[in-house]
């Protein structure tokens, strides 16, 4: 006996495996993200006033990103649309569109991550903060020995919660400089990775996380535009089936990103 | 039947993907030994592979609980023959061949992780599933073959880097199997680490695994085959496997953020303040070890469900067929099911009344659990009466499920107390739980599992296991396991703690005369005899271990269906080949038309053709 | 779904449409965050806002790319419960965050 069901839909439930199959997995990925943004939602809430950092992010970046997601969704749907109606050719150039857009996303992605990574609050002997990107470390830094200096390009503040609102008018305001940091006068210094604080923390969270699940799809995408296409020619129906599977998850992906720009970069 | 089956080459799917599609260019190449065991996509070498996996993985954590409870016992003496092996494969934590502290905690984290996520979920949910399912339904397989084998893989990696935690610098997890944040996160090893990496795997497989057999049992039914007709096993584990979707990906969740707070150096879970060892850790702060809480009993207490379903879906197909007679309350088994399994994410927080938490939400969360019990209470109720005016049939499978009744029933009543916040506050954490939850999972689910062993050895193998040591392996677990749990209700009533390396010795030395509060001697004297009880009660597993192997190439040969069921699972060659049904099977008859008022036999298999019986009835309610 | 008989343009029609509203909301989104509404220390009604929109953004892209408008009862029974779970989980936790026995200050 043969699986049935796995071309064509079931009579009683209108659908084929694969379809109830990614849909069933795209419930539990809700749960995931859900337990996920519960958490966000927690943390924030639980923050004393003026502990949640805002425009740390930078949204033109975010913006780029959002549209570009959007586009690659839109290329997924064509994709589906072009195998639907047997136009392989027109497959083949929109997905090839979606595996770049993709591949763009990621590329922007690390950028900001590697943004973050550079990016150092350095607490000062004397009690202020130098907070910016680092430009170099002299090749005898060490903070352990207390030799060398560190360059940053950002400025200096008096408390940490001039840190915080990067929208206020003050911060908008801040003149950015380079500075020479000796070791000697550094208490502590750490860059804006995960440990940071928790913003950053739930920040490369969610957006690793979700950058996984756009690795994960643009793999399979790519198999399915490359090798797996083979399919097309001896079972176009199965093969578009697979197109339209991959594309619900996909989607799911934009959909996650949805929100994540929003809480991430613009609140 | 046995010649159709030659028509369809085995292992068909077993190619990588994109040959999966041309088959029947009639390539007739003999499966090889890694094709046929290791990386086969048939449902029923992938149950079998499971529930090996899972009993292997059960008789380990047994074996660190009778570690543990002769450290109990014997505070610091050196275990009997095991201490030198201990401590020449552990080292520093096993000096002298006794448990320290340390190595204790570590034990008892991973007994815990081991017998749940290793253990029972696996051979309950996904190799009776595995195997016994698509059987059930008429269907040729699970829908996604592959993914259920990607589904074992992942949990065998699971099982690998948990084993591994053992031998790593600083041995295994220490935190409780329910690894509370921020103790998970300050215990100086990396065995937190490897939990939280190896749960991650484990929840992948049991979520594809999930996701498989909801896709199979939704799409995969044969023709007939309507949802009132599926065994009530097939709805368990659908009720599970939904359980399992929803619930899982929380914990998911928690884990990653776990393993940032572990890895990264986060502090998800870590409250602002926090001081280690007197020292102010050097962690930003500003997380909440209660939200850990909450996301790992949002699934945690569903687990309890997905624990005891499949359970309890294997003593109703052991009962209908011992008493002969349709099951008692089919449709309200169906509705009480699906009650439980929904109203399963709505009461975890009744883990949490000593967090202080508030009046209010722990009078809704005292509310759903009392409402829970209800479908409960349906559940066993019904198993009960079908007993009533049935013709028994004892032997082993039935024996075990009999013994289920009443231990579930122990169980189950015992956690009433711990569902109302005023008795919880005084019985939580100690010894009463411990007793209360393995009345559940030991001598309850276990014990299902075994009659689930029994019942469908004949249909893997083609032979029965032996009765006589199947009933001396019945009576002797049932008396030691009720002498190693019931004493632990009374420990635990007189204030003993659980999670004690030493088993409460400081605590009961530190008494001062006539305090109402010290643990009485009498407490401290039953570690001995749990301890006693709790080795004989390894030694009763021989017989079954001896028997299991035994059996499988020496026991009694029989039939297709030698129990006279009336499932499809019965209705097919013995073993099933590859594709399970010759013919796609018509069903026309309900799951358990036993004894037939006009039919030929006492049974009516469910694909019988339907002008057997004049009057084609639906079980009886 | 191959009920109905389709053209590629009736999909890149479609497309436009939908592209052309995620530029809306994404604008008026960001135009939100921007805008001083409320006081600059309480975020509560902007985020709100915000999280409107990008509730339509995602009811397109459900709705129309995930053409989940037309989808078979199945998935909805399944979703239906996947939220209410959901629900439960963020409110309870929510409710048992924020519900603490009297004479105490907070978790």
């Amino acid at each position: 006996m043969e699986i049935p069901y796995t071309v064509q839909n079931r009579p009683d439930t209108g659908l084929y495996n694969a379809k109830l199959g990614i849909w069933l997995f795209l419930a539990s990925e809700v749960m995931l993200f859900g337990g996920l943004f519960s958490a966000y939602i927690l943390l924030r809430v639980s923050q004393p006033p003026g502990g949640w950092p805002h425009g740390w992010l930078d949204v033109r970046l975010g913006t780029v990103n959002t549209l570009l997601l959007a586009l690659s969704a839109i290329t997924t749907l064509l994709a589906w649309a072009a195998c639907k109606v047997r136009e392989f050719g027109k497959f083949k150039f929109f997905h090839a569109c979606t595996i770049l857009l993709a591949l763009t996303f990621l590329g922007i992605k690390s950028y900001e991550y590697h943004d973050k990574w550079i990016h150092y609050e350095i607490q000062l002997a004397n009690g202020k903060i130098a907070d910016g990107h680092l430009i170099e470390k002299s090749a005898d830094f060490d903070l352990a020995k207390i030799t060398g200096t560190v360059t940053l390009h950002g400025r200096e503040v008096e408390n940490h919660v001039e840190l915080m609102d990067l929208r206020s008018p003050a911060a908008q305001s801040a003149k950015l400089d380079e500075m020479t940091i000796p070791a000697s006068d550094i208490k502590k210094m750490e860059n804006y990775g995960p440990r940071h604080n928790t913003f950053t923390a739930i920040y490369f969270t969610l957006t690793g996380l979700h950058a996984l699940h756009i690795f994960g799809g643009t793999l399979v995408i790519f198999y399915l535009w490359g090798p797996g296409s083979k399919l097309y020619k001896t079972d176009p129906e199965r093969f578009t089936n697979r197109i339209e599977v991959s594309g619900l998850f996909w989607h799911f992906v934009d959909l996650v990103w949805i929100f994540l720009f929003p809480v991430l970069y613009l609140t | 039947m046995e010649t159709t089956v030659q028509q369809f080459p085995p292992f068909r799917e077993t190619p990588a993907h994109p040959g999966h599609d041309d088959h029947g260019h009639g390539e007739h190449h003999e499966p090889n030994f890694w094709q046929k065991y290791i990386f086969s996509t048939d449902h029923k070498v992938i149950g079998i592979q499971y529930g090996f996996m899972a009993l292997c993985f059960m008789l380990f954590g047994f074996f660190l609980m009778l570690l543990m409870r002769w450290q109990i016992a014997h505070p610091q003496m050196p275990v009997p023959f095991f201490g030198p092996i201990l401590e020449k494969i552990l080292g520093q934590p096993a000096a002298g061949g006794a448990i320290s502290p340390e190595l204790y905690n570590s034990f008892g984290a991973m007994h815990g992780t081991i017998m749940v996520f290793l253990g029972v979920v696996p051979l309950a949910f996904a190799a009776f599933g595995n195997y016994v399912v698509p059987l059930m339904i008429g269907a040729p397989d699970m829908t996604f073959p592959r993914i259920n084998m990607a589904s074992f893989h992942a949990f065998f990696l699971g099982g690998i880097v948990m084993l591994v935690s053992f031998f790593i610098p600083g041995g295994a997890a220490q935190a409780g199997w329910t690894s509370y944040s921020p103790l998970a996160t300050t215990i100086p090893t990396n065995g937190q680490a490897f939990w939280l990496v190896g749960m991650v795997l484990l929840i992948t497989s049991s979520l594809l695994g999930a996701v498989n057999f909801i896709a199979t049992i939704i799409q995969l039914r044969a023709p007939g085959m309507t949802w009132m007709r599926l065994p009530w096993f097939v709805w368990a584990q659908f009720v599970t496997a939904f359980i399992l979707l929803l619930a899982f990906p929380p914990l998911e969740a928690a884990g990653v953020l776990q393993l940032m707070d572990n890895v990264a150096g986060t502090s998800f879970f870590l409250p602002t303040g926090l001081a280690v060892g007197g020292q102010l850790a050097d962690r930003s702060g500003g997380g909440s070890p209660l939200l850990w809480q909450h996301l790992f009993w949002f699934l945690g207490h569903p687990e309890v469900y997905v624990l005891i379903l499949p359970a309890m879906g294997i003593v109703i197909e052991v009962i209908a067929n011992n008493t002969r007679k349709p099951i008692w309350g089919y449709k309200s088994l169906v509705y009480s099911v699906l009650g439980v399994g929904f109203l399963s994410f709505i009461v975890w927080a009744h883990h949490m009344y000593l967090t202080g938490m508030g009046q209010k939400i722990a009078t809704f969360f005292q509310a759903t659990t009392m409402m829970i019990s209800v479908p409960s209470v349906i559940i066993l109720t019904c198993m009960f009466l079908s007993l009533w005016g049935g013709a028994i049939r004892i032997n082993t499978p039935m024996l075990f499920a009999l013994g289920f009744l009443p231990m579930f029933g122990i169980g189950g009543l015992t956690g009433l107390p711990l569902g109302l916040a005023a008795c919880d506050l005084y019985l939580h954490d100690t010894y009463y739980i411990i007793a209360h939850f393995h009345y559940v999972v030991a001598p309850g689910t276990i014990f299902a599992l075994f009659a689930g062993v029994y019942f469908w050895f004949p249909k893997m193998t083609g032979r029965k296991m032996n009765e006589f040591w199947g009933r001396v392996h019945f009576w002797c677990s049932f008396a030691f396991m009720n002498i190693v749990f019931m004493p632990m209700f009374v420990q635990g009533i007189k204030g003993m703690l659980r999670r004690m390396s030493d088993g409460g010795i400081n605590y009961s030395a530190a008494r001062v005369p006539n305090a109402i509060d010290a643990l009485p001697g009498t407490a401290m004297q039953m570690n001995g005899v749990i301890l006693w009880a709790a080795i004989c009660l390894g030694i009763a597993q021989i017989p079954f271990i001896i028997n299991l192997f035994w059996s499988i190439s020496h026991g009694e040969k029989v039939g297709t269906n030698p129990w006279r069921a009336t499932t499809l699972d019965w209705q097919t060659p013995t073993p099933p080949p590859h594709g399970n049904f010759a013919h796609e099977p018509q069903v026309t008859h309900g799951p358990y038309e036993y004894s037939m008022p006009g039919a030929a036999e006492d049974f009516t298999p469910q694909d019988a053709p339907a002008d057997k019986t004049a009057t084609a009835p639906q079980p009886a309610h | 779904m191959s009920e109905q008989p389709v053209s590629l343009n009736s999909y890149i029609r479609l497309c436009g449409v939908v592209f052309v509203v995620v530029l809306c909301t994404t604008a008026s989104m960001i135009a939100t965050s921007y805008a001083h509404i409320g006081s600059s220390n309480d975020w509560t009604l902007k985020v709100a806002l915000i999280l409107a929109i990008a509730v339509v953004n995602a009811f397109l892209v459900a709705g129309y790319l995930m053409h989940l408008l037309s989808e078979k009862k199945l998935v909805y029974t399944v979703l239906i419960f996947t939220v209410f779970f959901f629900i439960g989980l963020v409110g309870l936790t929510m409710w048992a965050m924020n519900d603490f026995p009297p004479g105490t200050a907070s978790h």
